[in-house]
């Protein structure tokens, strides 16, 4: 596939990999055999890192660390339950993206919630949703708004078509959030050990590169947006790498042929005319971030579930034996989790990470490193 | 939901809304090109590679930068061949 294949020569990668290993030995002899920890931000990057098997190419002393950059992971508790409130009200058609499906709640999912009787159907784009509104006059349909600036603006301009068509059956759960903010957090945290950032490639696509800077400048941090081959992500980790050498923190662009400086004008002007940020918003793991969250500007209030269904919008804490919170945060490996691959798992998640193809969880999960892994950190296997 | 794929234009289907017909693979699907527009008239943008996330085209792939990036991740290969 064009795009595609030519990003995936074995030959290049061993290439990419032979300059990496040549980089980290010019590191100051201080640092020789200390790790050097990069995140990749986007749960895109977890899962090719896992499905490729990138990181058991790279020097031992390079660590990943898989970030919160999957807005299925992200989602809480209280969001679940306040969506399968929804999706219970009387003549509703619920429509989310398959991944959001089997999302535990507090009591259910939206799957356990569809077993149960409720109306919910798995869309594959928010036009999908409008349609069904459309076609079903007296139901009222809502569309699960889930992801970051990627996906923000295909729920923007399904909303402004509704509008001009004068649609009204159809309405807006939206969980939109922004990736900025999240990353600030991240930063000023005082536990987050990273070097580097993995920046994500479809989110900048979007915003474009110069949002970053703050990463280079204030924290003094590599940042890298880079594409999701494999060529790409360990480009990016080179270009990581060598600017950790060189002692050097800025911001570059890998995933050139897609991601420009300025990112796209028309999305961006979609997300602004639809949505405004929240005062809070509450991430599964790290807790309320300011402005980290999209609502529907008045403008669009006719369509926003939130105003037209009674939402309990409760604030519900994760459950005791997840430990989704460290995992987002670097600071816990997913198999060192009390519960990985035993009470936890993609068939029965307790958390979301283990839900999401692109949850850190899922990721160690579906591609079995897990054994190798286990062996080299010298954990005790679970039974 | 997050995961982008490459795919090209062959057809516009309705110019109004933008609405066009991209090959993904050997698939044909509809998608939304309105964000990648540029200019008033979406029958240009027959040809034309783009990105696909969720049925809308979020990015067009630019050619002269995808063999840029090859070509740099090549070199690098040679550098570290030379003796």
């Amino acid at each position: 596939m064009k795009y595609v294949s030519e990003f995936r020569d074995p030959p290049a990668a061993r290439r990419l990999v032979a300059t990496i290993e040549s980089l980290m030995s010019r590191r100051p002899k201080t640092l020789q055999g200390a790790p050097l920890k990069i995140m990749e931000v986007c749960g895109g990057h977890t899962h090719a890192i896992f499905k490729f098997g990138l990181e058991t190419l790279l020097p031992e002393t390079i660590e990943l660390v898989h970030g919160p950059g999957c807005p299925v992971c992200v989602l809480p508790v209280g969001r679940v339950d306040d969506a399968i409130s929804i999706a219970t009200s009387e003549g509703v058609i619920f429509c989310t993206y398959g991944d959001a499906l089997r999302v535990p709640g507090s009591r259910t999912s939206l799957a356990g919630a569809k077993a149960e009787g409720a109306d919910v159907r798995t869309v594959y784009s928010p036009t999908d949703a409008l349609a069904l509104a459309r076609a079903n006059p007296s139901r009222r349909v809502v569309f699960f708004g889930l992801g970051f600036e990627t996906t923000a603006p295909s729920t923007a301009l399904t909303l402004l078509q509704a509008e001009r068509e004068g649609v009204s059956n159809f309405f807006v759960f939206s969980n939109h959030v922004t990736i900025i903010p999240a990353l600030r957090a991240l930063l000023d945290a005082e536990d987050l050990q990273v070097d580097g950032f993995i920046g994500p490639g479809h989110v900048s696509m979007v915003i474009g590169v110069e949002p970053y800077h703050f990463i280079a400048e204030h924290y003094r941090r590599p940042f890298v947006v880079s594409g999701f081959e494999p060529l790409d992500v360990l480009q990016s980790i080179a270009m990581v790498v060598a600017q950790h050498v060189e002692g050097r923190a800025v911001v570059e662009n890998q995933y050139s042929r897609l991601v420009s400086t300025q990112g796209n004008s028309a999305a961006q002007t979609a997300i602004h005319e639809v949505f405004k940020p929240r005062a809070h918003f509450e991430w599964r793991g790290l807790g309320s971030i300011a402005e980290s969250g999209l609502e529907l500007q008045p403008r669009f209030a006719r369509f926003d579930a939130e105003q037209a269904f009674r939402v309990p919008a409760l604030s519900v804490a994760d459950p005791k034996a997840c430990q989704c919170g460290e995992v987002l945060k670097g600071q816990l490996r997913p198999y060192e989790c009390k519960v990985f691959g035993t009470a936890c798992t993609p068939e029965t998640p307790i958390g979301s990470c283990m839900v999401s193809s692109e949850g850190a969880c899922a990721a160690y999960y579906s591609y079995g490193r897990l054994t190798s892994l286990r062996r080299a950190s010298g954990l005790k296997v679970h039974p | 939901m997050c995961l982008g794929v490459p795919g090209q234009v062959v057809a516009i289907d309705d110019a109004k809304t933008a609405r066009g017909v991209v090959d993904v693979g050997g698939v044909r699907r509809v998608a939304n090109l309105a964000c990648v527009l540029e200019g008033d008239d979406p029958q240009a943008l027959v040809g034309a590679w783009v990105l696909i996330h969720v049925g809308f085209a979020m990015s067009r792939i630019d050619a002269e930068e995808a063999a840029r990036t090859l070509d740099l991740i090549k070199q690098l290969g040679e550098l570290d061949d030379a003796p």
